[in-house]
């Protein structure tokens, strides 16, 4: 067994023709940690797992998955929920999770018991032996789930996994997700909205046109901006108008700018004793989408933010 | 190689289970009955028009007096059993060459002469393509045993096998693999062509990820070819044992001359070539369906990959009748023509060691075919690997 980390690449490149999905993708997820892929669609974070899990080979780079050079090789501790979701319409949900755990390696008796013990846990014990073609599309993403991990992976990987979910199961992936790590997996997952990765993530990176732009711990993407002080005086202007930096604006009555690197007391001190008359000072601590906009650039964000938000 | 035959196994037994359990599977069944019923009731009539015309005869070189008894003796054995089943006599004065008179009489076409009697009825002997212990030397005891008096046991009768007679010349033979080779065409037709859309369900159902993702590309088109050629032998079985009745009706099987190899051995060849046929000709098929994206890409491809068939069959059906000639040697070394030009040739010609020869050579392209479909699958379909240049390649090597 491996204790490196779960999953290494390094500078990863994909071609499809003469366009360049990818573009020397380099990540290092450690091993039991929940680590996001975020970037706006098109970004070319499919393609990178797709690599990543041994389904298309990259033009060029190299990945190391659980140890091993050819992630197929570890098929068998690998759990992957594609973002296209697919399943036999006229299998039976116990049974098309017994198919997975089947290809996975779990004889098919014990895939068929785990189905059943696994569909009881999410309340869906009376599905068990309808067809998928019967069953809603919460229901039927939620059995390609069970189906991702019901072989007990050590690496499972979701790509897009909150997409076309309401919020109440949004909420039981996001509890599924913890509890896979409380377990000791590994989890990646992709996603175009900010939120869940803040939520769930330990580390992210951030794909933008097919590079990486952050590869690292979410308070470090978040520490690579200055806290942002939102400050409300009686007085509009005076010598204590010095102490706030160049380069921020205001909103309304607010003064909005970066907190200064000497920290808030000299900055309290100046309004004070200018007679600024505060009366209201907030330091924000700079969200991941902050960061996300500061890394990845402002047009990245704003395709993010024309996709619809799940 | 394990993991791949395990992985094989899974999807093998998941597509299995789909067709066989469906609903479809009962029509599925039912289709070839009607062909069958039809071909098997024609076949009957012209088998008989056939046997009516042309019966094979032993040619019996022998006195008036002799050929009499002989002949009242057969007619006493037709009242006891059908007249069908026992066999014709047919009378020849002796001539002075007795040698040049056998080759003669066994080149004979009109009547067909299956064996020729010399030497009766003090030193008979049987000369033809028949076996000592078979039915025509058999009956021949019996009625030469009744026509002088003595008890069956004590008739000597010498049988000294020819390799040819009229009866049982090449051409015979040739139908006999033409026969196989028809069936096995046939049925590989009908089912081999299903496995143009087997790879379409999970294109379309977005399955294809999460099993490339689980198992070699090559699991999924093993599984797939292996479960279609057990739902097919599965129905071949349920074909076989229906029209097993109405072959044996109509003597279908028993109008056809014994093939070189043997009937048992025949049948054994005609059953591996037909897995043989349908594993090379699924496997192109697989590969070529699996570049289609819809059923209706599926329906477009059908066409000319039948004709491609029929172009084998024929090519195939060129061998029969001259199993030695450069034709008949090349339609068994091309990959997709060897099953039904070696089974054409287990009717005309003995041995073994050249079907073990060519049942590996095909069991070699199945082999290359599934790896080359494999990897077209994989660039064409899933664009995976980096792009290769020819010229680049050329350059390094």
């Amino acid at each position: 067994m491996s204790t490196g980390p779960a999953v290494e690449a390094v500078d990863l490149v994909k071609d499809f023709g003469a366009t360049r999905a990818v573009n020397g993708v380099s990540l290092t997820v450690p091993a039991g940690s929940i680590y996001g892929l975020l970037g706006p669609n098109g970004a070319g974070k499919t393609t990178t797992l797709r690599m990543l899990l041994g389904i298309i080979d990259p033009s060029s780079g190299t990945r190391r998955v659980l140890g091993r050079e050819r992630p197929l090789e570890s098929a068998q501790e690998i759990g992957y929920l594609p973002e296209e979701r697919g399943l036999y319409p006229a299998m039976h949900a116990r049974d098309a999770i017994a198919f997975m755990g089947a290809l996975r390696g779990l004889p098919l008796r014990e895939a068929r018991r785990r189905g059943e013990v696994l569909l009881k846990e999410h309340g869906l014990s009376d599905w068990a032996k309808k067809p998928i073609r019967t069953l809603s599309k919460g229901m039927a993403q939620t059995v390609q789930l069970l189906g991702t991990i019901i072989h007990k992976p050590k690496l499972i990987v979701l790509d897009e996994p909150f997409s076309g979910l309401d919020a109440i199961n949004q909420a039981k992936l996001e509890e599924l997700i913890r509890r896979e790590a409380r377990a000791g997996a590994t989890i990646i997952f992709s996603t175009h909205v900010i939120a869940h990765a803040e939520r769930l993530c330990e580390r992210v990176a951030i794909i933008a046109k097919g590079k990486v732009a952050f590869d690292g711990r979410v308070d470090e993407a978040r520490a690579r901006l200055r806290p942002i002080v939102r400050l409300t005086t009686r007085e509009r202007d005076g010598p204590w108008r010095s102490a706030i930096p160049s380069g921020g604006h205001t909103e309304g009555n607010h003064f909005v700018f970066e907190l200064p690197e000497s920290g808030p007391e000299p900055l309290l001190k100046a309004l004070i004793d200018g007679g600024a008359g505060i009366e209201a000072l907030a330091i924000e601590r700079p969200g991941l989408h902050d960061a996300f906009v500061a890394i990845a650039g402002e047009s990245a964000a704003a395709a993010m933010a024309e996709e619809k938000p799940q | 190689m394990r993991k791949l035959l395990r992985g094989a196994f899974v999807i093998g037994r998941r597509d299995f289970s789909a067709t066989v359990l469906s609903k479809t599977f009962l029509f599925f069944l039912l289709g070839p009955l009607f062909p069958l019923i039809f071909g098997g009731v024609f076949a009957g009539i012209g088998t008989n028009v056939a046997n009516s015309r042309q019966k094979p005869v032993v040619a019996v070189v022998a006195s008036p007096a002799d050929f009499g008894r002989l002949e009242a003796a057969r007619d006493r054995l037709a009242t006891a059993i059908d007249d069908e089943h026992v066999i014709r006599l047919a009378r020849f004065a002796p001539e002075p060459d007795p040698n040049a008179q056998r080759v003669h009489l066994l080149a004979s076409k009109d009547p067909p002469i299956q064996a020729v009697l010399m030497g009766y009825p003090d030193q008979a002997q049987l000369i033809g393509a028949i076996r000592p212990d078979g039915t025509t030397a058999g009956q021949l005891r019996l009625m030469m045993a009744d026509a002088t008096g003595e008890s069956r046991a004590d008739y000597e009768l010498a049988v000294d096998h020819a390799d040819a007679s009229t009866a049982n010349t090449s051409r015979d033979l040739a139908l006999t693999g033409q026969a196989a080779q028809t069936a096995l065409f046939f049925f590989t037709l009908l089912l081999s062509t299903m496995l143009l859309s087997q790879l379409v369900e999970e294109k379309s159902n977005k399955i294809i990820e999460v099993v490339a993702a689980a198992v070699p590309i090559e699991s999924l088109f093993v599984g797939k070819l292996f479960a279609m050629l057990a739902a097919s032998i599965l129905g071949l079985v349920v074909w076989i044992s229906a029209g097993a009745a109405l072959l044996a009706s109509f003597k279908g099987l028993a109008s056809l001359p014994t093939p070189e190899i043997g009937w048992p051995a025949f049948l054994t060849l005609v059953i591996v070539y037909f897995g043989m046929n349908y594993l090379l000709l699924g496997a192109l098929f697989l590969t070529i369906g699996a570049q289609a994206s819809t059923v209706r890409e599926v329906q477009t491809l059908s066409m000319p990959v039948t004709f491609g068939q029929v172009l084998v069959f024929g090519f195939a059906a060129t061998a029969v009748g001259s199993p030695n000639s450069n034709i008949a040697l090349g339609a068994a070394i091309f990959p997709f023509s060897s099953p039904l030009t070696m089974v054409a040739r287990a009717a005309e010609q003995p041995g073994w060691g050249q079907h073990v020869i060519a049942l590996a050579w095909q069991a070699l392209w199945v082999a290359i075919i599934l790896k080359l479909g494999a990897s077209l699958f994989r660039k064409t379909v899933l664009k995976s690997g980096p792009r290769t240049r020819w010229w680049k390649r050329k350059s390094v090597a």
